[in-house]
């Protein structure tokens, strides 16, 4: 094959091959040709989105490593201690083989924590996936993804003893041929520590440590930057094969390694385009060259070609840079953990990554050509074609004549959309590490972290996504999920420090998608910037479609706060009885565009989803933790899908909770289902003592946010009044659908 | 008496038992598994995690480590010895206790805090409780049947070596509490000698209110011979 048919065959265009060959100054060869087409896929260049990209705020006080600079960003949790954080997707691995996909997620999100000098301390997981309890085919398939995944994630991240300690799971027929699985990880360091992924001094030795190099995972970046196909299948080689007990053994080596003083003096890891992306990489960061030669790198396969060791996506694998010198102590600590250490080239002075086998040059590329200068494109963007006519919202034609809220709330309560997600995180070890203060199941996880002069900090975070929002009104859609996370974090009295971001979308080349990605990311601008929040880093996941379609456009948010000094953290389900319900925020509801209810209830996806009002969410976000300081506070829960009633429901399913009677106020010409069910809105619940409220109405009223007092807790069933309806429910009843909507659904 | 705590390449607990023992006054001594040496005056603790990658079986690679053969010459001189999770794994594997944990009976892993009945206080990792008293503690683990042949069984139940079984809230010892299928409800024991102390749950994840309990202190505080306060 001449190498312009070639690299077409690799993905890359036309134009991107006249640009290797100007670059180069000469015909590239299979090898190079290789490593630009995954170097220059979407997974690795952000070529489509990083004018998009740049429209994030990427800067603060708090920001130590800013995005896109390393693996991973990093922010300041204050004395002296600092947070890595960062989320990316495994989703066209875990749809072909869904166990060795999330795995491998996670095994290599867990790589650019610990890459940048962090002790790995807490895994998220964001996933979505069609309806398990879909008839036929499909509905095997995705009960099958489901275990799969969740096997998957358990495995890696309960071996390596980083607790899962949050996340979110989605059902919804968008995702069932394209499942999307975001994972995220966090770690702690001081300031000190951080390290840098850069190549300097000509001279020093370059280091491939880990696990040894096979054939597995070919190209997975550019595989990941295609659609999903039914031939997608035949692409099985390109997902890895992950082994949680070396990512341990080298996540702890490297960890001892970085503890010596001035001995490390770059280290990136080798995830996506493995040994190819590791070396440009390190060596453009570092204004540098690297020589490596490929008879030198541990191999557990024979045979294997320059262009298969350089294209390998082999786990467990890092590239440290040391001071010459200083060999024999990087050698003694890999070998103390039984793991290969190979010395396979040096730093020179050409700007250039040479690769040699057999003595001979096998690829020779300018790092930053390779790095850097993929091109950059504009795509067009449209307003899709049907979407005025999908925001349209009919509720007349929607809603029965009269109220069927008894019913409704069975409904819901019976989906396996929104029941408990206890089977999942049962399955993940939550608690190791002596960490987790607030384990999963709530509206954000709470880590203690200690600090390194002693004593300890208490950090929050959440994920947070919406496709359904996000496709009705991918602007107003993203800004919401950004407010939700927000507010997440406030019920545990947490200010976010840092945001990162997984940008889930269909094949940008389609005008209609890519518009859908550019608001999407507008909103979640505007909204970062209104939170005074940065974006840290993250990921940029295109071309999720099957031959179905495209899946919702889901950007996934990972948040992480700082709970403020004096906070008392409380549950998020009531207490005994005994309590009084107040709501914080506006009164009314954000009406019943885009919500869950539609869908779930009406099999419907209409409407807008409610714009949220920035100021008035920083507002209540404020409020709630200054609340948290208070005494005589039992619960705090944020209205979330579901609305106000679906948010009490689940406040009553705690294993101690009491059931609750409460009356809302509906506006005239409102329905009860609008004012019950719909979303939006900045609102919290809370449970809070008789002697407290006239406290909290006090401090709401200071800060200009609303504060009504809708019921109180006690008995077993759970009662409400709205628009003329008083309906009740027996909370034993409602939470045994809760709990069983999922592992039923998983079963049949 | 002093906690040699072992590590072995893929342990993950190491560093929570360190800390929980710490919170409890006691200042632990981390040991690498190819040390060779357990001191006359320490115990041993031989924490959770997936030891060796538990490649084969659960702690079946393990018991042929360099300090495991301290450690069972430690066992032999009636020196304390505590296997948490895997560590209980490994006792097993290694024979200083009788029979073997197997595969989750529901087949998945499961981490979730679970409740114990305490069987038999007349031991020292139990002297903190009272019989029949109930013990909130988190297991976390997808091997945690503990299967035994029928004598052995019988054996454990007379010698009162059962120390502890999956019981729920009211300390009722039923099929439903039993979260992984064990025989006889069977959460830990302990050898004959009443040296050596096996157990899926993890006493150290419950030694601090902000953990969510308390309840596992009186197990390290027992193992390390303090006793009882009044």
């Amino acid at each position: 094959m001449k190498p312009k048919e070639f690299a077409l065959s690799l993905g890359l265009t036309e134009e991107e091959y006249g640009r290797i060959q100007k670059g180069l100054g000469r015909e590239p060869n299979e090898n190079e040709l290789g490593m630009f087409s995954v170097m220059w896929s979407e997974h690795c260049s952000y070529k489509n989105t990083r004018r998009e990209l740049k429209k994030f705020p990427t800067t603060g006080p708090a920001v130590l490593v800013k995005a896109g600079e390393e693996n991973a960003g990093v922010v300041d949790a204050g004395d002296g201690l600092a947070l890595a954080f960062k989320i990316e997707s495994h989703n066209h691995p875990s749809a072909v083989e869904p166990f060795q996909g999330a795995a491998t997620g996670v095994g290599g999100i867990l790589r650019d924590i610990f890459t940048m000098g962090a002790r790995p301390v807490a895994f998220m997981d964001s996933l979505r996936f069609g309806r398990p309890e879909a008839k036929g085919e499909a509905g095997k398939r995705t009960r099958s993804l489901i275990k799969g995944v969740v096997e998957g994630i358990s495995h890696y991240g309960n071996c390596v003893g980083v607790p899962t300690v949050g996340g979110e799971l989605v059902l919804d027929p968008a995702y069932e041929g394209n499942p999307l699985v975001n994972v995220f990880c966090l770690g702690t360091l001081r300031h000190d520590q951080i390290r840098r992924g850069a190549a300097k001094g000509v001279g020093n030795p370059v280091f491939y440590v880990g696990a040894k190099t096979g054939r597995d995972g070919l190209a997975g970046a550019a595989f990941a930057s295609r659609d999903l196909t039914e031939e997608s299948k035949a692409d099985r080689p390109a997902v890895q094969v992950g082994d949680p007990f070396v990512g341990k053994l080298l996540f702890e080596a490297c960890l001892e390694l970085y503890a010596r003083p001035d001995l490390v003096v770059g280290v990136q890891d080798m995830g996506a385009a493995g040994l190819t992306c590791s070396t440009c990489e390190t060596a453009s960061r570092g204004g540098s060259g690297i020589e490596i030669e490929l008879d030198k790198v541990p191999q557990r396969e024979t045979g294997m070609t320059p262009y298969e060791t350089l294209l390998s996506e082999s786990q467990e694998r890092m590239l440290i840079i040391v001071h010459k010198g200083r060999e024999k102590e990087l050698k003694e600590i890999f070998a103390r953990w039984g793991l290969d250490a190979a010395e396979i080239g040096h730093v020179t002075e050409t700007g250039r990554v040479v690769v040699k086998q057999s003595g001979k040059v096998v690829a020779d590329v300018p790092a930053r050509l390779l790095a850097d200068d993929a091109p950059v494109y504009e795509r067009g963007a449209k307003v899709p074609a049907k979407l005025a006519e999908r925001q349209k919202l009919d509720l007349k034609k929607i809603l029965p004549a009269k109220p069927r809220v008894k019913e409704d709330l069975l409904k819901l309560a019976r989906s396996p959309a929104t029941g408990s997600r206890r089977w999942i995180w049962n399955q993940y070890d939550h608690m190791v590490g002596l960490r987790t203060v607030v384990r999963p199941g709530g509206d954000a996880a709470v880590l203690r972290i200690e600090k390194p002069g002693g004593g300890w900090v208490h950090v929050a975070m959440t994920l947070d996504g919406n496709g359904r929002w996000c496709a009705q009104d991918p602007r107003e859609g993203s800004k919401a999920l950004v407010a939700e996370a927000c507010r997440n974090l406030a019920c545990a009295g947490a200010v976010p420090l840092g945001l990162t971001d997984n940008l889930n979308y269909g094949n940008p080349h389609d005008p209609e998608i890519f518009w859908q990605l550019r608001e999407g990311v507008e909103g979640m601008a505007e909204a970062c910037r209104a939170f005074d929040l940065p974006v840290t880093g993250g990921n940029v996941s295109l071309y999720n479609q099957s031959p179905a379609g495209p899946i919702h456009p889901t950007p996934v948010v990972g948040v992480v706060g700082k709970v403020e000094e004096g906070v008392k953290l409380v549950s998020g389900v009531f207490g005994p009885g005994g309590g009084v319900i107040l709501l914080l925020g506006k009164s009314e509801s954000g009406g019943l565009g885009a919500s869950l209810y539609l869908q779930e209830v009406h099999g419907q996806i209409a409407g807008r989803p409610a714009a949220a009002d920035l100021e008035s969410e920083k507002k209540l976000h404020r409020l709630m933790r200054s609340v948290l300081k208070e005494s005589g506070i039992r619960a705090a829960h944020d209205v979330g899908e579901g609305g106000i009633l679906w948010a009490l429901a689940e406040m009553t399913f705690g294993p101690e909770s009491a059931g609750a009677e409460a009356d809302f106020p509906h506006g005239s010409g409102e329905r009860a289902e609008e004012v019950l069910f719909g979303e939006g809105g900045g609102r919290i619940l809370l449970e809070v003592d008789e002697a407290a409220v006239a406290n909290i109405e006090r401090l709401a009223k200071e800060a200009g946010v609303g504060c009504r007092l809708i019921g109180k807790t006690g008995g077993r069933t759970l009662r409400v009044k709205c628009a003329g309806e008083d309906v009740s429910w027996e909370v034993e009843e409602l939470r045994g659908m809760f709990e069983g909507s999922l592992p039923r659904a998983l079963e049949s | 008496m002093r906690f040699a705590v072992v590590q072995f390449p893929g342990s993950n607990c190491d560093q929570d038992c360190v800390h929980a023992l710490r919170v409890l006054g006691q200042e632990p001594r981390i040991v690498w598994h190819q040390e060779t040496a357990i001191h006359p005056d320490e115990g041993v603790i031989l924490p959770g995690g997936f030891s060796y990658g538990d490649y084969l079986r659960c702690g079946a690679i393990a018991r042929f480590s360099p300090i495991m053969q301290a450690v069972k010459a430690a066992a032999e001189r009636g020196q304390v010895v505590v296997g948490i999770c895997n560590g209980f794994q490994i006792l097993c594997e290694a024979g200083l206790l009788p029979g073997a944990l197997t595969r989750n009976e529901g087949l998945h892993f499961r981490c979730e805090t679970t409740f114990l009945r305490v069987e038999n206080p007349a031991s020292r990792f139990t002297s903190h409780y009272i019989t029949g008293q109930t013990l909130g503690i988190p297991i976390a683990h997808g091997e945690g049947c503990y299967r035994a042949e029928p004598s052995v069984l019988q054996a454990l139940e007379a010698n009162q070596q059962i120390l502890f079984r999956y019981c729920d809230a009211e300390g009722r010892v039923t099929r439903e509490a039993n979260p992984n299928g064990s025989s006889l409800n069977i959460a830990g024991i302990r050898n004959v000698r009443g040296n050596v102390l096996g157990m899926m749950p993890h006493p150290e994840r419950c030694c601090e209110a902000e953990m969510g309990g308390t309840d596992g202190r009186g197990i390290l505080l027992g193992a390390a011979g303090i006793g009882r306060p009044i």
